[in-house]
């Protein structure tokens, strides 16, 4: 602070309290609505101060579901979601550590070509290639027909060596096909890269004096020194799997695989009738709590994470 | 940049990227190709015949007035949500920038909502708003005497996603307006102070301009925030209604292509947003080189 200005201060905190209770409202009146009965909030203006309703409401979320997702309960989309987050975060930085250190650590003919087939991907996501994307994930093998179209072989099955393979995988309704596409990442790719280029090279060097060979001095000495850093894209990387919402409503079907997120937009849109708010404020609360908890336990990760990840 | 000191291996390295390459290829660069080669098609009603057909998709499209239309909107959508979440937080990081006393609790208090899924955050102030029970709908009307309803006014429901939209991004540009403003040397401030410039002054003359390189980044952000990561906002509450107020140009490619099954339009609309994107992060990288001479 440059200057001591009591009315100054005083008037930053209220601004920021009016901010903060902006900002905290709609969880309050989300918590407060979970815990009342549906006939509570069926007129204006809705109760502000919790109710007694807040064990039944939760057991049965939890255990029963609503009729509108097919009475799926809670607690299957909890793990439809923890599934779809969990896969989608460890499975992009498993596989994007391993580029970055082929990019990083080796030289190789098409080096810069794979480098940039990684990069285009920051230009192409999901919500611009819905209906294509789709259509592959439909049939994973359809760009090898096309490939075996064009001489002149086109049949639903092939055989090679003696078995015969079926041309047809159809990923939709799996959880392959919930996660694997949403895997490639370039920008994990690119934290990474950046990353290892300040890793200096004498460690590189000590390690072979050493008789070290890649793989071991990448266990050993990279993923130790790259710890904070794959923490931190983590937490980002759980929360966007938890809160992906266009891809699983195109590519599942099956009440047993809704995510959380894709199961309240159901609650909600109900034909003819009122949304039954209770029970659906008592779900949008057990959907947002694993990611905030995250969010609000490591600050310092998801801090890190964000800058980082934004370079 | 490169490595001085590397390994050799004849097939190491495609190993390492094969995994990553190959959901590349199959996932993104496959499906891309697909959508510049069908944009250029025309299917019949059956799905029987394809035929070449040249700009012909591009130029039905930009002949819709629909399709101008959802331009309009994403453009009034994006404006709306960059000012009002951008305006928003930067005047609590200047706030929270000057206070000592509870920061970090303030900090906390405003960040989680980047943790909350768009389509949630929907949802959230779909029912503040609810016409019949809603909080917010009952103060407008009570107070103001508004009769509010997002299922038959436009504007509400433009003003509805706008304000879900922005709750959301307010965490996210807080954080990097405080870091923005924290990393300004103190000494430039002190300076202003002693020769007698008041805090709006010195906010004005010094802060702001100094802060130009982190508004301008989140601008950028924000306006690819507003493009392509708010379809579950749009989806889950007004689905792009009423009469087609809240249509932005990602729900229409979904709309058309998902729901409407018109294969040569959505993909030509999937190669405008493309170029969108393109565009967009052209503009971002330049940024970023701008940045290091700062």
């Amino acid at each position: 602070m440059v200057e001591n200005r009591p009315w100054l201060n005083l008037i930053s905190h209220v601004v920021l309290l009016l901010g903060v209770a902006v900002v905290v409202f709609p969880l309050w009146v989300t918590v407060v609505s979970s815990t009342h009965r549906g006939i509570d909030l069926m007129s204006a203006p809705i109760p502000m101060w919790f109710g007694d309703q807040f064990l039944a409401n939760y057991t049965r979320m939890l255990t029963a579901g609503m009729d509108s997702v097919a009475g799926q309960p809670l607690g299957l989309m909890l793990f439809n979601s923890l599934v779809m987050a969990l896969t989608i975060a460890l499975g992009k930085i498993a596989i994007s550590l391993t580029a970055a250190f082929a990019i990083c650590y080796f030289r190789f003919p098409l080096r810069m070509t794979c480098f940039w087939i990684i990069f285009i991907t920051l230009m192409l996501p999901v919500e611009v290639r819905i209906l294509p994307t789709y259509e592959v994930v439909a049939n994973v093998l359809t760009p090898l027909r096309k490939l075996l179209g064009l001489f002149g072989y086109e049949a639903d099955e092939v055989v090679l060596l003696g078995m015969t393979i079926d041309l047809n995988l159809s990923m939709l309704d799996s959880y392959t096909g919930l996660t694997l596409p949403l895997i490639a990442s370039a920008t994990a790719t690119f934290l990474f890269r950046q990353f290892f280029l300040t890793v200096p090279d004498e460690l590189t060097e000590a390690a072979r004096i050493d008789g070290a060979g890649p793989m071991k001095f990448f266990r050993d000495i990279l993923l130790p020194l790259s710890r904070t850093n794959i923490a931190a894209l983590f937490v980002i990387l759980f929360i966007y799997g938890w809160n992906q919402y266009l891809w699983p409503l195109l590519i599942t079907t099956k009440p047993e695989y809704v995510t959380i997120v894709m199961g309240i937009q159901r609650m909600v849109n109900v034909a003819d009738t009122e949304p039954q708010w209770h029970l659906v404020m008592t779900a949008t609360v057990l959907a947002m709590l694993p990611p905030v908890i995250i969010v609000v336990a490591m600050q310092r990760l998801f801090v890190k994470g964000l800058v980082e990840t934004e370079k | 940049m490169n490595k001085r000191v590397t390994f050799k291996s004849q097939w190491l390295p495609y190993a390492l990227l094969a995994p990553q390459l190959a959901i590349t290829l199959v996932f993104f660069i496959w499906p891309a190709s697909q959508a510049l080669y069908q944009s250029v098609l025309r299917q019949d009603a059956f799905g029987l015949r394809t035929e070449f057909v040249g700009l012909e998709n591009f130029a039905a499209l930009l002949a819709d007035p629909l399709y101008l239309e959802s331009f309009h909107v994403t453009i009034a959508f994006s404006v709306g949500v960059a000012a009002v979440s951008m305006s928003a937080s930067l005047l609590l990081a200047v706030m929270a920038d000057r206070v000592i006393k509870g920061a970090t609790a303030y900090k906390t208090l405003l960040i989680w909502p980047y943790a909350v899924a768009p389509a949630v955050a929907g949802v959230l102030w779909f029912f503040m708003f609810n016409p019949t029970i809603g909080i917010n709908a009952w103060i407008l009307r009570t107070l103001f005497g508004y009769d509010w309803n997002h299922t038959l006014d436009g504007g509400d429901a433009m003003i509805l996603v706008v304000v879900a939209a922005a709750w959301k991004q307010v965490s996210y540009n807080f954080l990097f307006f405080l870091a923005g403003l924290q990393a300004i040397p103190r000494s430039l401030i002190e300076a202003a102070a002693i020769d007698g410039a008041s805090p709006t002054k010195r906010f004005w003359t010094i802060v702001f301009p100094l802060l130009s390189p982190t508004t301008f980044f989140l601008l950028v952000v924000n306006v690819v925030y507003a493009f392509f990561d708010t379809f579950g906002i749009i989806h889950a509450t007004t689905s792009g209604g009423p009469a087609n107020s809240t249509t932005t140009l990602v729900y229409k490619v979904y709309a058309d292509g998902f729901v409407g099954l018109d294969l040569g339009g959505s993909a030509a609309q999937s190669v405008i947003l493309m170029a969108i994107v393109v565009a967009l992060t052209v503009v971002q990288f330049r940024y970023i080189e701008r940045r290091v001479e700062y």
